[in-house]
């Protein structure tokens, strides 16, 4: 009993899969529904003229749900066995409650996603073993339920498990286990059953007592954000947090973020009273040995292993709001004890849970999932979430009512938004057809530089030849004298600091040639690759119809060559990639230079 | 000063209870502590001390008196209160009563445990409290399994089960308008067996209600009702005297004793381990109906 540990479990099914009775079954046969609840649960029962003791009712909480006999919200539910205690978090399956299966396996060592192995993978289980694995819950039971329906048939069992690890190859689930159950009539739930010989693996009990409960938490990282100082009086003065990962001792060396200040601890104060060691997830109270200035928001870490200090990072999120998001709103981002303003600069994608395909599709509403790039005015002290769950995770909530807008996992902390400043000016010079998407991709990269504070400078021939080089027309000479003062400037604004992005045809590699001499060692020469034909296609100018009639002449890829690239830096092929990847694909080449 | 080492599982569920006691430092204002006497609100005035010390804990503790309390039980919270050398505020339902603000019940079932609610949310707004820390827990009934750590409440002191914030991770978001306020629940996470457990563990005093004594009861609608002057009897009703203890100390006209020889911990935790019936079975007031919690909920009650 010394070593009895407490194991979070979070649930998911669809509806009907049978998770209420299997919950029920759970705690009915670890003796945790006691007698009164019984009897409650049996008035229920037949006041509903159901036949039998119906189990889910135990687990159905509130009177709105015993009423549409649907769970709506995260309800906790508590068992033991001798070896060990159990949380289970209750979370319903239905579409439109994301948030509350995010919120159950925020904080779970186990998930247990139910499957009805006569219905197999439904858009609803794709969804629950995506979240499962987008919020890096350790370990994944897959109870494949109602067994008793077919005849505790192995082939129909293997037909679920065969398709569920079709669809989790493109997830990051690290512990997979398949059960066949009955939670129904209890089989393989907690002893194993006399009826599946073929299954060789665990119940789902014994699965629960066993399996290793310290991997979600970071054990190698000191993290120690602070929640209060403690200042009885001016002779004492300490730091209360709960450690968020890793662990100190007394007399080790921590750094004070943001300060970057340097001193020791001097004393560590436990629950049980003065200790050597302060451990990951312990609630304590450190005394420094110099005097430093710390508050609540401020965090102790290592000097050779901190947190990245950061104001623009990518991120994860779910969006929990009824309202969709809407890009570059404040709002207020709570992480560990630190609340700061911050805003979404960009939607980089949408994540469809159901395929774990990206789309582009801007819009994020009530329980989308969508990548993002965030930033902050003040700094934050993170990590990736995949590295530490605790310092890696966000919330952030609208400022006028204070709702959760959205639950954050921080999948890049230190972005090619955060990198470029430190690398100065450089051009991105964008050569391809009318049409091939080089402003779209310019105006997409622009916004995501700006939005981390990174000046930019954007040039195209429309905007040179409507002023600056009004005098210029479209002849051979008019055209490479347009490209030797885009490159000019260029020149001079890089040099100054500041990322150009130029947008140009530049059809000929002489031309491209001279502007990489006149720019010199930070030119970016990118191919936007696309074919004649979908250009033509798209046409977003009108330009191609215009010159096939002959209104226009001297029009590249029609009435004039384009020379292909032979060297180019970069290719980003726009007829086969989104807009986001290909802007992604054109920031992180920008970042690597 | 603290002799046994807890188990993972109660160091882990102390650990929690005090973070989110800081978080109650770090996030509110102005707020108190709801303090019966009773076991819960014992291992949480205690939390409180481990999670500020060597500082005094940043709040008062306050107790909302419905008069019908077990004298026991007032004589342990004064004792508690000054050995501890702490700041308690009582504010009593009979001046609700006496001002207007609530009608008491009539019949013999009458419980003034429904009119707390009235008299906490007037107190909330004269302290301008905006936020009220409660040893309520999960496991206590099915309305409590979907609380929230920091729980909203409105303007109007409500609690709305179907529009609660979600709490992922640890990141618990206190932030509100001017006018509502926040109902904390360190013990959220904890079982009866973990409070006994943790009584032992820290050796901490609780009222002797809780161990077996003699006491002449009621037998009313299946509960054990003490004797007392607040409970009139009903007609063929006969006070019989029994070796009874208390799983929790509220109200006197609404909380029943259960039969029992456990006088010491190890005792009552055997007891609470090997039973059969929950904690709250011994609620008169729970029984009113399937959601009597819920619907107190929801009106402001604890
Ligand atoms: N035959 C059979 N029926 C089951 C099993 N598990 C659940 N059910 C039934 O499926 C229905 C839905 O179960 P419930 O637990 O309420 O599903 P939930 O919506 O996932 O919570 C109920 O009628 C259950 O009795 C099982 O293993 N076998």
């Amino acid at each position: 009993m010394a070593d009895e540990r407490l194991v979070r479990i979070s649930t998911a099914g669809s509806v009907d899969d049978g998770k209420s009775t299997l919950i029920g079954r759970l705690l009915f046969d670890s003796h945790a529904i006691l007698d009164d609840q019984y009897a409650a649960i049996e008035r229920s029962s037949s006041l509903t003229g159901e036949s039998g003791v119906n189990l889910a009712l135990l687990t159905d909480g509130l009177r709105a749900e015993r009423e549409q006999k649907i769970t709506i919200d995260v309800a906790y539910r508590y068992f033991a066995t001798p070896k060990r205690r159990f949380i289970i978090a209750d979370t319903p399956g239905h579409a439109q409650y994301t948030r509350n299966m995010v919120t159950g396996a925020s904080r779970a060592d186990v998930a247990v996603l139910l499957v009805d192995v006569r219905q197999g993978m439904t858009a609803q289980s794709k969804r629950h073993a995506f979240i499962a694995s987008l919020l890096r819950v350790p370990h994944v039971v897959v109870a494949v339920n109602k067994m008793d329906l077919v005849g505790f048939d192995e082939s129909r069992f293997q037909t679920v498990v065969a398709e569920f690890l079709a669809f989790a190859e493109r997830l990051q689930l690290n512990d997979l286990t398949f059960i066949p159950i009955s939670a129904l009539e209890g089989d393989n739930i907690v002893n194993r059953s006399q009826k599946t010989p073929w299954h060789s693996g665990p119940s789902v009990l014994e699965f629960l007592e066993n399996v290793h409960v310290s991997g979600r938490v970071n054990q190698v990282d000191f993290r120690l954000p602070i929640q209060c100082v403690i200042r009885p009086d001016h002779s004492f003065r300490g730091f209360a947090g709960q450690v968020a990962s890793g662990k100190i001792r007394v007399g080790e060396e921590v750094m004070v973020l943001p300060s970057g200040i340097r001193t020791k601890i001097r004393e560590i104060a436990a629950p049980e009273g003065a200790a050597t060691i302060a451990t990951t997830e312990q609630s304590v109270v450190v005394r420094l040995t110099d005097e430093v200035d710390l508050s609540r928001g401020d965090m102790l870490v290592r000097p050779r292993n901190p947190a990245e200090t950061t104001t623009a990072f990518e991120a994860m999120i779910c969006w929990m709001a009824d309202a969709p998001l809407s890009v570059n709103a404040p709002c207020v981002l709570m992480h560990t004890t630190r609340e700061v303003t911050a805003q979404i600069r960009q939607v980089l994608y949408r994540l469809n849970v159901e395929t774990a395909s990206r789309e582009d599709d801007a819009l994020i509403g009530l329980n989308d999932i969508a990548r993002v790039v965030v930033t902050t005015a003040k700094p934050i002290f993170a990590d990736p979430y995949e590295r530490n769950r605790a310092t890696g995770s966000f919330v952030l909530v609208d400022p006028h009512s204070n709702q959760v807008l959205a639950a954050g996992m921080i999948t890049r902390t230190s972005t090619t938004l955060l990198d470029a400043p430190t690398l100065g000016g450089r051009v991105v010079w964008l050569t391809g057809l009318s049409g091939a998407g080089k402003s779209t991709l310019s105006d997409a990269v622009a916004s995501a530089l700006r939005a981390a504070h990174i000046p930019v400078l954007q040039l195209d021939g429309d905007t040179l030849r409507a002023g600056l080089n009004a005098d210029l027309g479209f002849s051979p000479e008019g055209r490479t004298e347009n490209i030797r003062r885009a490159a000019e400037i260029a020149q001079i604004a890089s040099s100054q600091g500041l990322i150009v992005l130029c947008s140009f045809i530049s059809p000929e590699q002489a031309q491209r040639d001279n502007a990489r001499r006149i720019i010199g060692a930070d030119f970016l020469e990118v191919h936007v690759k696309c074919d004649v034909d979908t250009c033509a296609a798209r046409d977003p100018k009108g330009l191609y119809a215009q010159a096939k009639s002959g209104d226009v002449t001297n029009f590249t890829g029609i009435t004039a060559s384009y020379e292909e690239p032979a060297n180019a830096d970069l290719i980003i092929d726009t007829s086969s990639l989104t807009q986001s990847e290909a802007a992604q694909a054109l920031l992180d080449a920008v970042r690597k230079r | 000063m603290l002799s046994t080492p807890l188990t993972h599982g109660l160091a882990e569920l102390e650990a929690e209870a005090i973070y989110v006691l800081r978080e109650c430092a770090g996030q509110f204002d102005r707020t108190a502590l709801l303090f019966s006497g009773g076991k819960d609100s014992i291992v949480l005035a205690h939390l409180a001390q481990l999670a500020f010390r060597p500082a005094r804990f940043p709040f008062p503790l306050l107790h909302i008196d419905t008069g019908h309390n077990f004298p026991e039980t007032i004589a342990f919270r004064d004792a508690f209160v000054a050995k501890h050398g702490l700041n308690l505020e009582v504010r009593y339902v009979q001046d609700s009563i006496d001002h207007g603000r609530v009608r008491e019940e009539e019949g013999e079932n009458r419980s003034r445990n429904a009119l707390q609610t009235v008299t906490l949310l007037d107190t909330i707004k004269e302290l301008r409290l905006d936020a009220a820390i409660g040893g309520a827990r999960r496991d206590e009934e099915k309305a409590r399994a979907k609380e929230r750590f920091l729980s909203h409440r409105d303007t109007y002191g409500q609690w709305d089960p179907k529009n609660q914030r979600p709490e992922v991770w640890t990141i618990y978001n206190g932030r509100k308008q001017p006018g509502e306020h926040f109902r904390v629940f360190p013990l959220s996470n904890w079982t009866e067996l973990d409070i006994w457990r943790y009584i032992r563990a820290r050796e901490l005093e609780v009222p002797n209600l809780y161990f077996s004594h003699e006491r002449d009861v009621v037998r009313r609608s299946g509960v054990l009702l003490a004797h007392t002057e607040f409970i009139t009897l009903a007609n063929g009703e006969k006070p019989e005297q029994m070796s009874v203890r208390f799983r929790t100390v509220g109200d006197a006209t609404c909380t029943g004793a259960i039969e029992s020889t456990a006088t010491t911990l190890d005792e009552i935790i055997e007891e609470v381990a090997l039973s059969r019936v929950t904690e709250r079975s011994t609620r008169a007031d729970d029984r009113r109906s399937e959601s009597a919690m819920e619907d107190r909920k929801k009106q402001g009650y604890f």
